[in-house]
């Protein structure tokens, strides 16, 4: 399976998340809700003109920006 | 209020139910609701548990961790540092967890174990879990845990609280119990060598052990944050915070040359660790994020691209002109009956001072407000419903991008929603959004969202002087100027956060992580309990305030009486016409007589308050003894100069403008000031929203009567 991002999966689709781009300041509030590399995501949903996106993980939703989803990297 | 009671903390994550265990242990009835982040400051309340024993319960925030990103999780975190330290140090934690989302939730709940205080897990929301036939083996759990107990309980059901306070007993009566957390992490050796010198650092500072020494290193490095919070706390001197800040750095230098990651390695080992654990219990289902949700499936509509901004604009549509529709006939109701308690005490006293008392004050001013109880009411009613369902964290879901443009974000959604209500819990609710210049942006505008003290105002003026017509066959005018005062308040309030976050400065970074609670169908019973809490809180307050300021402005306009017998007493010169006259030529230009002006001071303490106010001077002013409607006294108001109307609909719109705009409530300013820890924000929002209230008016009424209408 090819590397790519998260913003870039289609809704309904799931992947592993591989690693996280150093410059994600959020990256430590997210490993903290169990958002980390090795985990099963499930993309729900896109909003809007490139407004949040929404995942499902660990049995729960969650809402992300679009501009921190780009730098997911999921597989 | 210190108390010797034995302390109980409740900690958790956002949502998993703190609050409703809270009111089942003390009686209490604190806001439970179903959004992440509705509790925002500490609570105490008494929970008897057995005849002879007691204990403190407290009530705090939410939070995923013990390093904060915004100022509801800070206050969590700054008291397990105390607790640390030794200072208040409850007897016990009772962890409540979300038993269908047990992984995430255990995160925090290890973090708490490791305190050494003892842990009573209560495992919530099981009726979920009932519902869709999986079980959680907790005694097991509680095993591989080593949590003093394991509680499987329904808040909402109501079962499992005997147990939990029969545990909380336990844990009170004994002494020394043993404290020993079996979900601690493992440091591998070469990290821990690496943050060997920080783990030094805070020895010196505090002596704790080894193990959790080494987890303040670990945590202290992950952000700026966490690093914050510490040497706040241990209130460290600038030269210690510089080497502590060298030291960070290099730690965490060395880390990353390891191949690791520093801002994530403490929640990296921990989930490893908890992963670890917790496979063996079945109940983990690897396939979980695979099912669709019912929420999933109602979200395909409801946060559709859109269809689901067009839903939320029609549902807020709906609500506001249904609170002018629905509320007619209650109110018809509640105003004849303060009609009849009016004339009724006319005709059982004599005249007199105290008769005049009586009616042109107290039932004239608390009577012309209370008639307005039916429509807040409906109002909580819709926006208990909006938040309880669920649906309000999608609007802030969907909202995130547009308010990014304007220097809000999502979670500024639900406190100006709230702000409807009224602004001061909306301005606490703020404590939620992590970034400083969205949160101060998000205060600033909050108390331009028309709040429900300004409805009797909109009512008074749209009953009075706004036709009833129908528009396009379905809408009604009446209805329409009604949504179109919330809409004025609601836009402003948009365009000045536009405007001003050009001139604040960012102090951290903008993010937006949210997590969506599952749609649920409102409880009656808790439906029904805010509406109650909120109706009881208005008739207080027009009890109270309202009652004291009719009062005390009723002796204004009938004092002094006139010297002689032979000149009649006119209103024009009492205290209260004296000082409403001599700031008329200030509000003249607006449309505004001495009267209105009279009850625009009288605002200040309130805004419904200039309601009362109208209705006491024109009791007073009538000299027949019956008792006068305000609706109909507005109506028959002449200007003895032209001998018109004195009140028109463009009069009417001008001081609905003005009260859209016009910044009047003290205690908001009050709460301004708390929260922002300075006089320069309150005093920045009064004058501007002074200065919007005048000009808004000057051009209404200026301009109308340029186009003609009179
Ligand atoms: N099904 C179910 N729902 C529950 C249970 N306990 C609480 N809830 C609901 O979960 C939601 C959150 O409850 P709260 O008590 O406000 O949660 P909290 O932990 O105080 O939340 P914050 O203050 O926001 O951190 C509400 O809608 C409750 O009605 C339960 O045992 N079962
Ligand atoms: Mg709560």
């Amino acid at each position: 399976m090819s590397i790519k991002q998260l913003h870039q999966l289609l809704p309904g689709e799931s992947a592993q998340i591989i690693s996280f781009h150093k410059d994600l300041t959020l990256q430590s509030r997210l490993v903290e809700m169990g958002i980390l590399p090795g985990v099963e995501i499930r993309l729900l949903k896109k909003g809007p003109f490139n407004g949040p996106i929404e995942i499902k993980v660990r049995c729960y939703e969650v809402a992300l920006r679009y501009k921190d989803a780009m730098q997911i990297n999921v597989s | 209020m210190a108390t010797n009671l034995p302390l109980i903390a409740l900690m958790g994550n956002p949502n998993s139910g703190k609050t409703a265990i809270f009111n089942l242990l003390t009686g209490m009835n604190q806001k439970v609701s179903n959004y992440p982040g509705i509790t925002v400051e500490q609570r105490r309340g008494n929970a008897q548990l057995t005849d002879n024993s007691t204990v403190e319960i407290m009530d705090m925030p939410g939070t995923y961790s013990l390093t904060p990103e915004s100022l509801d999780e800070k206050i969590v975190a700054q008291q397990t540092l105390k607790w640390l330290n030794g200072i208040d140090r409850p007897a016990a934690i009772i962890s409540v967890v979300d038993a269908g989302n047990l992984s995430r939730n255990l995160y925090l709940t290890s973090q708490v174990m490791e305190l050494g205080i003892p842990v009573i897990i209560a495992l919530n929301m099981m009726d979920r879990l009932k519902r869709k036939n999986q079980e959680i083996d907790s005694v097991k759990l509680q095993k591989m845990l080593g949590a003093h107990a394991v509680i499987p309980m329904s808040a909402q059901e109501k079962w499992g609280i005997n147990e939990l306070q029969a545990e909380l007993t336990d844990v009170i009566t004994k002494e020394n119990i043993e404290v020993c957390s079996h979900i601690q992490m493992e440091i591998p050796k070469e990290i821990e060598k690496i943050i060997n010198p920080i783990s030094e650092f805070l020895h010196n500072k505090c002596d704790h052990d080894n193990y959790i020494t080494n987890v303040q290193a670990l945590r202290l490095i992950t952000r700026k944050s966490a690093f914050d919070l510490y040497s706040e706390c241990e209130d460290l001197s600038s030269s210690e915070i510089k080497s502590l800040i060298l030291l960070r750095d290099k730690v965490a230098h060395e880390i990353d040359e390891l191949g690791l990651n520093h801002r994530i390695l403490e929640a990296t080992l921990r989930f490893e660790m908890l992963d670890n654990t917790l496979k063996d219990l079945t109940l983990i289902n690897q396939n979980e994020i695979k099912n669709q949700s019912r929420s999933e499936r109602v979200d395909k509509m409801l946060t559709h691209k859109w269809l689901g901004p067009l839903i939320f604009l029609t549902l807020l549509y709906g609500i506001f002109q249904s609170i002018f529709i629905w509320a007619t006939i209650p109110m018809q109701y509640i105003d004849s009956g303060v009609g009849y308690l009016g004339n009724y005490c006319v005709q059982l006293f004599s005249p007199g001072i105290l008769r005049d008392l009586l009616v042109e004050g107290i039932i004239s001013g608390v009577g012309a407000i209370l008639i307005f109880l039916p429509q807040i009411l409906i109002l909580i009613f819709f926006m208990t419903i909006l938040e309880d369902t669920g649906y309000m964290a999608r609007v802030a879901f969907m909202m995130d991008k547009l308010m990014n443009k304007i220097g809000l974000q999502g979670k500024s959604v639900l406190p100006l929603m709230s702000g409807y209500a009224c602004a001061i819990p909306g301005i606490m609710a703020t404590r939620t959004i992590d970034s400083w210049k969205e949160r101060m942006i998000t205060i600033i505008v909050l108390p331009l969202i028309s709040c429900s003290a300004r409805l009797p105002v909109y009512t008074l003026m749209i009953g009075a002087f706004i036709p009833n017509k129908p528009i396009l066959g379905f809408l009604n005018l009446q209805g329409l100027t009604m949504v179109f005062m919330y809409f004025l308040g609601t836009v402003t309030a948009m365009i000045i956060a536009a405007i001003i976050s050009r001139f604040i400065e960012e102090k951290g970074k903008s993010s937006f992580v949210m997590e969506m609670p599952p749609y649920r169908m409102p409880l009656a019973v808790s439906l029904f309990r805010q509406v109650y809490i909120r109706g009881k809180l208005f008739v207080i307050n027009a009890g109270k305030i309202i009652m004291a300021i009719s009062i005390v402005l009723w002796f204004l306009a009938s004092f002094p009486k006139p010297e002689s017998d032979t000149v009649s007493f006119s209103i024009q010169d009492s205290y209260a016409g004296k000082i409403g006259h001599a700031i008329e030529p200030v509000i003249a230009p607006l449309g505004f007589d001495w009267k209105i002006g009279v009850g625009l001071i009288t605002s200040f303490a309130a805004r419904e308050v200039v309601v009362s106010t109208l209705a006491t001077l024109y009791n007073v002013e009538d000299e027949g003894d019956d008792f006068v409607g305000i609706t109909e006294a507005l109506k028959n108001e002449v200007n003895p100069l032209t001998g018109l109307p004195r009140y028109t609909p463009l009069v009417a719109l001008s001081i609905m403008v003005f009260y859209v705009y016009a910044a009047q409530c003290m205690a908001t300013f009050a709460i301004v000031k708390n929260e922002t820890n300075s006089w320069k924000w309150p005093l920045i929002m009064i004058a501007y929203m002074m200065g919007l209230a005048y000009i808004g008016s000057l051009l209404v009424y200026q301009g109308g009567q340029v186009l003609g209408f009179v």
